[in-house]
């Protein structure tokens, strides 16, 4: 099984003059020749159990002659260029210097750099310790080029650099470099295409390789083979060595469950969740289903463009004319496969399934019916305005009706009959609008732009409008002027006609006007950051102040408290209670909300609602807590205003998404019984004009009927 | 107060999990032994309830388990083997490297091997504990029967697999424990009833697989390990359950004379017994005979707290159960070659029905075609050449919907060439609410004990005679319109002109609006479940929302499927029409 490096030889010929690269080349080859090697080795061995049992021993011997040649190879190349120069040197000693007797004056130096003598004259020195001159060489270029021109045998003739003498090739010395360089042998008479001959085969030949008598050894039993095998057989007998048992292949099974114990179910942990079953088919994975559970070819390419993940059947139901015609199915496996990945990998985890029967979750609140009254149905649309009613307000007997619009308009309005009184062209949009509640005075406060303005409506009883009138004319100035936030004006006598009696002038438009329960005194808010925000007014002494000193945040709105003397200031996101008698903060009221809108006060006085753009609606509880007792997310949009009635248990609240939600609202007097609260009725009428639905809301102060303001310009009346 | 300051996520729930790495360190394993050993135990990953706790603040995806699970692995002694596995691989790639085959000889004896046994009763206490997780085990083995026998894993354990699924199908007939069947686009699903639990596994159809490259075999290997062990087991207990011999031997032959029949040209010795059990004609051998009158009359005794009626329905049960048994017995059924016969002799044999097939088709026929006492004929194919008097020729699928049925349902509809009825899955239980194929209803009907298939089709002609009369009544109705316009239009000239005399004002009589009394309430009670909503809390109201959901979309479904299948039956029934008024024509 030897293999001569035949090829390999042959390889190496064509460049004898770069050895380094020749020899890198050749590893290179060898690597290449046990990469194959361990790539098909690495093949048979894809999984690692089997890797071992793979690795057949008959891939083994090869490699293994190829080891053992590779490194005899690469010498015999290493060597290479050395050789050459040998043979170099014996070419001229064959040739040049033919007898021996001569002197060897060539080199007694050794191998040295011959640079080291280059400033010498000689090269070492001879037997004698006489210096070896060197040739003398003081050619110059043109020395050169004139023995270039003339020299015929210039380019035979090369410089040896151990003795520096000039040398002239031979045509023999010329032939092999020629044929070095063709990359052919150097000998002329080798072939390299010799037959080859095994010498060392598998065959045994006849005749030994070698002449040598066999040895005496191997004719005589070996006395440490015989030890060896004695001591085998020593321990054969004694039964120490056993042959190898024929391996079982096939498991024994037995019964595994003959003593079973219930007790030790799974005792090492509780939080043991078994894996839980696959899903079983349904009709629709049959071969053959009802054509109901066939997909159309939309649903088929809306599978299709589904995320494997997100579809709910992992096939497209097929149908199949007869068992014969069904094919297998591709994803067996993978099904198989990802079963295997959920039991091993997916973490478990006990979820409680909420079972509830949803009724249960519907809070059992009492019947709308048994809460009545509240209004149920649209009776009245007050029309008139041409543009949205902000607001409104009613006169305590509930005959009367006011509202004011965008339209620069205020109406005065009947109840019962919807018939528009009055109207009241002023200088500009009306803000808020405040009916006196005191029932022995007949005034209206209405906030336009920069002024509010008290008006006298004229309507109904004369007497009770005389007397208004009267009251206003009694008014005696004071000695000393005091100073004012507002200016005090009384009517022109234009104004007069119209109704108008007193005009209080501000510095800044006007947001809103309330009254107090007397009559006598009102509050406006006006748009402004400074403390000057809200102010009270005394109509009786025609008299202003500003109550705070600082400015807490930007007022919502302010209300009077109905028996106390306490006043509530809503700022974007809290509502405070101040003392007016002590003039003191008392409570500061946490809405929850974003941005209140509005504010109403229970006629009891001891709970607040509040609505907010954020469709919430908060009611407070003054004795119980400055959180909202309850938060209300019945709107789906802005709540624009909030109302209590007066006598009924009932509030309702009006928002953007054009709806008014009238709510029952009980107060207990026990204390310790918290507020019924309940929605009755969802009042629906007003259409959205600029995304702007109900904008205020007011119950009739002895009817349970709610009035309504909407963007659409009218005013709607539900009973 | 003092006391040592208490360090964060050192007790509590972040002491009780343990991530994979750490796990992995701690049992010193890699990750493929890590894996195996999991597969093996039965470990699987556990969510935490707070996962940011138990991930020490963080919110990175890990995988996390059980730290008792991973202090339970440590004591394994699963896992020295492992590691002596790794040992043996070293020693044996030093062997070959230096080529000492003698080494590699004596290694490779000594190859670390390990038992199963002590897994599968750790993880099932209990036989019932095993039978309840036997479905992915029966799929598993029946898959990997299935597979070629080069290439993607060990031969032996694609032979165990056949073996043990073999075992298994042949303990199934002996008890006459199937009770569905089900023929799915991915194969056959089975359900068996094994001592009161429902076992169920699914077959893929006979076909060669295409392997997938994405799919690591190693864990379907592990698994399969696993799961052998566990089959053989449940199926020695099974067998001596029923004193059948395991492993199991064929009724009165013995080994001896099972040679030199046609065994010999069919397989080699080794491996035509398995080939004869595989047949699955032959019954089993059992340790002690069983005596004709085995069928004790159990005594009954009433279980506490059920009422007469339950006890009437159990009974009711049984009855129907027996029955099912027994429905195929008496029958002999001969299955053409073109059918799957492994699937159908099995079901036909857990039935109690005799079954036999071409000598040439496979070992362990026991009748020919041309047996006169043959009833049925299972056949595949468009049509028959030559049909034998006093046979059924019925498709496959009538096997399968007789067994679901309970009952042998009317030959009419399953004849070769047939459309066939759609076959539905036994495993759906329609609840209240649901969508129901017609199919399934007429099935009920007909497990009533009523008649309803022949009804049915009465109806359907019926129906078409209707159809007729429909189209002559709408012939005259159409000519009755044309008349009655007539008459109206002179009543109207009639009347103008009687009018034109009267004084052209009118009073008109007012409309009494009738209120609807019911719809009124309705009404007001759906607005005051509205308003009660709007007074729900937050969480209850999102809970609430969600299951509404659901139940939409229930019935949404629900009626999409109707919607579809009217459609599709009016479509047929046109079609129909128009056949048969061409034929008409």
């Amino acid at each position: 099984m030897e293999q001569r490096p035949l090829p390999g030889a042959a390889a190496a010929a064509p460049e004898p003059e770069e050895p380094g690269t020749e020899s890198d080349d050749l590893t290179d080859s060898e690597e290449s020749v046990y990469s194959g090697l361990e790539d098909s080795g690495s093949d048979s061995s894809t999984e690692e159990e089997e890797e071992e049992e793979e690795e057949e021993p008959k891939d083994s011997p090869p490699s293994q002659a190829h080891v053992k040649g590779a490194p005899r190879k690469s010498r015999n190349l290493e060597a290479d260029p050395a050789l050459k120069e040998n043979q170099h040197l014996l070419l001229q000693n064959e040739y040049e210097q033919d007898s021996s007797d001569e002197e060897d004056i060539r080199n007694t130096v050794g191998n040295i750099p011959m640079e080291w003598y280059q400033d010498f004259p000689h090269i070492g020195y001879d037997l004698e310790g006489k210096k070896i001159y060197k040739p003398i060489r003081n050619k110059d270029e043109l020395d050169k080029f004139l023995e270039k021109m003339e020299n015929p045998d210039y380019w035979r003739t090369v410089q040896d650099k151990m003795t520096g003498a000039d040398i002239k090739l031979t045509d023999e010395q010329v032939d092999l470099v020629h044929r070095l360089q063709k990359g052919q042998f150097g000998d002329v008479h080798f072939d390299p295409y010799e037959p080859a001959i095994d010498f060392f085969s598998h065959e045994v030949m006849i005749h030994p390789v070698t002449n040598r008598p066999a040895d005496k050894r191997s004719f005589i039993p070996s006395l440490i083979e015989k030890e060896k095998v004695s001591k085998l057989v020593h321990a054969i007998k004694m039964g120490w060595i056993k042959p190898r048992k024929p391996k079982e292949d096939t498991p024994s099974y037995y019964d595994l469950w003959a003593h079973e114990d219930p007790n030790s179910i799974l005792g090492r942990h509780k939080m043991h969740v078994p894996a839980p079953k696959m899903k079983l088919p349904g009709h629709e994975e049959s071969y053959n289903p009802p054509p109901e559970y066939l997909p159309s070819e939309e649903e088929k390419l809306a599978w299709e463009q589904q995320e494997p993940a997100e579809r709910k059947l992992n096939f497209v139901p097929r149908q199949y004319r007869c068992l014969r015609a069904v094919p297998a199915y591709s994803r067996f496996i993978h099904e198989r496969f990802e079963r295997c990945l959920d039991l091993y990998l997916c973490p478990r985890q006990r979820k409680m399934r909420v079972n509830v029967d949803p009724e249960d979750l519907i809070p059992k609140l009492p019947k709308p019916r048994d809460l009545q009254p509240f209004p149920t149905t649209q009776a009245l649309v007050y029309r008139g305005h041409s543009s949205l009613v902000r607001c409104l307000s009613i006169c305590p007997g509930g005959q009367w009706l006011v509202s004011g619009s965008d339209d620069c308009t205020v109406r005065f309005w009947e109840v019962s009959t919807a018939r528009c009184m009055k109207t009241l062209p002023l200088a500009g949009v009306v803000k808020s609008i405040a009916w006196n509640p005191n029932p022995t005075i007949r005034l209206v406060a209405i906030a336009v732009e920069q002024s509010v303005l008290l008006v006298n409506p004229s309507l109904g009883d004369k007497l009770l409008y005389g007397a208004t009138d009267q009251l206003l004319e009694s008014y005696v100035a004071p000695e000393e002027e005091r100073v004012q936030p507002v200016q005090w004006v009384a009517a022109t006598t234009e104004e007069h006609g119209k109704g108008i009696r007193l005009v209080i002038q501000h510095s800044r438009p006007v947001k809103q006007v309330t009254w107090h329960g007397k009559g006598d005194y009102f509050a406006s808010v006006l748009a402004d950051n400074s403390n000057m925000q809200v102010l009270i007014h005394q109509t009786s002494k025609r008299w202003s102040q500003n109550p705070f000193r600082k400015s807490k945040g930007l007022v919502q709105c302010v209300l009077f408290h109905p028996i106390r003397p306490y006043f509530f200031v809503a700022t974007q996101r809290y509502v405070r209670v101040y003392n007016l008698l002590k003039q003191e903060l008392t409570k500061k009221l946490m809405t929850n909300c974003k941005w209140v809108s509005s504010m109403a006060i229970h006629p009891g006085g001891d709970n607040i609602i509040c609505g907010s753009y954020d469709s919430k609606l908060a009611w407070f509880d003054l004795d119980l807590s400055t959180r909202p007792y309850q938060l209300l997310r019945h709107h789906k949009k802005a709540l624009r205003s909030v109302a209590f009635h007066k006598h009924y248990p009932l509030f309702a609240s009006g928002s953007d998404d054009g709806s008014v939600i009238v709510c029952h609202g009980m107060v207990y007097n026990d204390l310790l019984q918290n507020p019924l609260l309940v929605p009755v009725k969802v009042l629906k009428g007003h259409a959205l004009t600029w995304d702007l639905g109900v904008l205020d809301v007011l119950f009739h102060p002895t009817q349970p009927w709610v009035f309504s303001s909407g963007a659409d310009g009218t005013v709607r009346l539900f009973t | 107060m003092g006391g040592l300051e208490k360090k964060k996520y050192q007790r509590g729930s972040a002491t009780n999990y343990i991530t994979r790495n750490k796990a992995r360190k701690k049992l010193q394993l890699s990750l493929p032994d890590f894996r195996r050993l999991c597969i093996l135990k039965g470990i699987y990953p556990h969510e935490p309830k707070h996962k940011k706790k138990v991930n020490k603040g963080s919110t990175a995806a890990r995988t996390f388990y059980l730290l008792k699970d991973i202090k339970f692995l440590l004591h394994e002694p699963i896992v020295n083997k492992f590691r002596e596995y790794k040992v043996f691989v070293r020693k044996l790639r030093k062997a070959y490297g230096k080529s000492e085959w003698s080494t590699v000889e004596r290694l490779k004896d000594n190859k670390p091997s390990y038992k199963l046994d002590h897994i599968v009763k750790e993880r099932y206490p209990t036989f019932i504990d095993a039978l309840r997780d036997l479905d992915d085990a029966l799929s598993m083995c029946f898959l990997f029967s299935t597979f070629p026998r080069t290439g993607k894993c060990h031969v032996q354990i694609i032979q165990l697999c056949r073996r043990l699924s073999v075992e298994f199908l042949n303990y199934v007939i002996a008890s006459r424990s199937l009770r569905k069947v089900f023929l799915s686009i991915k194969g056959i699903y089975y359900q068996a009833e094994v001592l009161g639990q429902p076992i169920t596994w699914i077959t893929p159809y006979a076909f060669a697989h295409d392997h997938p490259t994405d799919v690591d075999y190693r864990v379907m290997a592990t698994f399969t390990e696993f799961y052998t062990t566990l089959l053989g087991f449940v199926n020695f207990r099974l067998y001596h359950s029923l004193n059948l011999l395991y492993p199991p031997k064929i009724e009165g032959q013995s080994e001896v004379e099972l040679k030199p029949t046609e065994g010999e040209a069919y397989a080699m010795d080794s491996e035509s017994y398995l080939e004869k059990l595989s047949a699955l004609s032959a019954s089993l051998a059992r340790v002690v005979a069983p005596t004709p009158e085995d069928d004790v009359e159990m005594d009954e005794f009433p279980v506490e707290g059920e009422t007469a009626e339950q006890m009437d329905a159990r009974k009711k049960e049984q009855e129907v159960l027996e029955k099912q048994k027994k429905l195929f017995e008496g029958l002999r059924f001969f299955l053409n070659r073109e059918v799957p016969r492994e699937p159908l002799a099995f079901i036909i044999r857990c039935f109690g029905g005799q079954v036999s097939w071409d000598k040439s088709l496979c070992i362990g026929a026991t009748y020919d075609v041309s047996d006169p006492s043959i009833t049925h004929q299972i056949v595949d194919r468009p049509r028959l050449e030559q049909q034998v008097v006093g046979r059924y020729y019925l498709q496959p699928q009538w096997v399968f919907d007789s067994v679901n049925a309970k009952l042998c349902l009317p030959v009419a509809d399953y004849f070769p060439g047939v459309l066939l009825p759609p076959h539905l899955s036994p495993f759906v239980t329609e609840q209240e609410g649901d969508y129901i194929p017609p199919e399934k209803l007429k099935l009920l009907a007909m497990q009533r004990g009523e008649n309803a298939g022949e009804e049915s089709e009465e109806e359907e002609e019926e129906e078409e005679e209707d159809d007729n009369d429909d189209d002559d009544e709408e012939e005259e109705e159409e000519e009755d319109d044309s008349e009655k316009e007539e008459e109206t239009k002179l009543k109207k000239m009639e009347e103008q002109k009687t009018q034109s005399k009267a004084l052209p004002v009118k009073v008109t009589a007012g409309k009494v609006r009738l209120e609807d009394k019911q719809r009124l309430e309705q009404e007001q009670q759906s607005e005051e479940k509205r308003l009660a909503i709007m007074m729900m809390k937050k969480r209850e109201k999102y809970l609430y929302k969600k299951i509404m959901f659901g139940k939409k979309r229930k019935v949404r479904e629900a009626n999409k499927l109707a919607e579809k299948r009217k459609a599709h039956d009016t479509a047929i029934k046109e079609e129909k029409k128009k056949n048969k008024k061409a034929r008409r024509a």
